[in-house]
């Protein structure tokens, strides 16, 4: 099913609290904000998620990704302008700058030696080009379970 | 989906798994600027399935691995 203006909206509405509060909003901040009741915030919400538009917690009482931005702390952090961001993945964190348009420092640790890993961004450029990205799940499965992906 | 020092970090953390696929850091940034450099704009529309593939084609990441269905 197509996603509907409303719901549009509210997505562009929840991305745009998630950027400038620094974290995911509530469903009670996106009501404030939206002029709607919490309960159709979260309607919403489910609705955009069904449309791999977000992603809800497994209680689907909360937002857990509006990609590429985590609303739960991972090991990819993300620093633009003195501000900061969880991305969801290697691949998310580059998309935090790539969204914000913006040079920014990618903050993980390789899965193997556990040692931090810190990428500077500038100019859309990685400035350290040394490291690899590795992807395990094929495209075809990424939404099987998106947060293993 | 990970960054690593080095081709022998991605071995030794497969421990025996079969791989999926690598790309340079260069590349997966450039893949991000396709993928989600939309993502805050007040126009975005959801991409489509095949909007999406043609992203993946357009940066050389062809072949099975990359066939979002």
């Amino acid at each position: 099913m197509a996603m509907d203006e409303l719901d549009l909206a509210l997505r562009n509405l929840t991305y745009r609290l998630f950027v400038d509060l620094g974290r995911a909003p509530s469903a009670d901040e996106a009501a404030a904000a939206a002029h709607l009741a919490p309960d159709a915030v979260l309607s919403g919400w489910r609705r955009l998620a069904d449309e791999h538009a977000i992603v809800m917690n497994d209680t689907a009482d909360a937002l857990l990704m509006a990609n590429p931005f985590s609303a739960v702390p991972t090991q990819h952090r993300v620093e633009v302008a003195g501000r900061s961001w969880f991305a969801n993945c290697a691949w998310d964190a580059f998309g935090i700058c790539a969204a914000l348009d913006a040079d920014g420092v990618i903050t993980t640790s390789c899965p193997c030696c556990g040692d931090e890993l810190a990428v500077e961004v500038r100019d859309r450029r990685p400035r350290d080009q040394e490291l690899l990205f590795h992807c395990l799940v094929p495209a075809s499965h990424w939404w099987d379970n998106i947060v293993f992906t | 989906m990970n960054l690593f020092r080095s081709e022998d970090h991605i071995t030794r953390w497969l421990d025996g798994r079969p791989p999926g696929a690598t790309l340079t850091v260069v590349e997966v940034n450039e893949l991000a600027h396709a993928w989600w450099g939309d993502r805050l704009a007040p126009g975005w529309r959801p991409h489509t399935r095949d909007e999406n593939q043609a992203i993946l084609d357009g940066l050389g990441l062809t072949g099975p691995f990359w066939q979002l269905a």
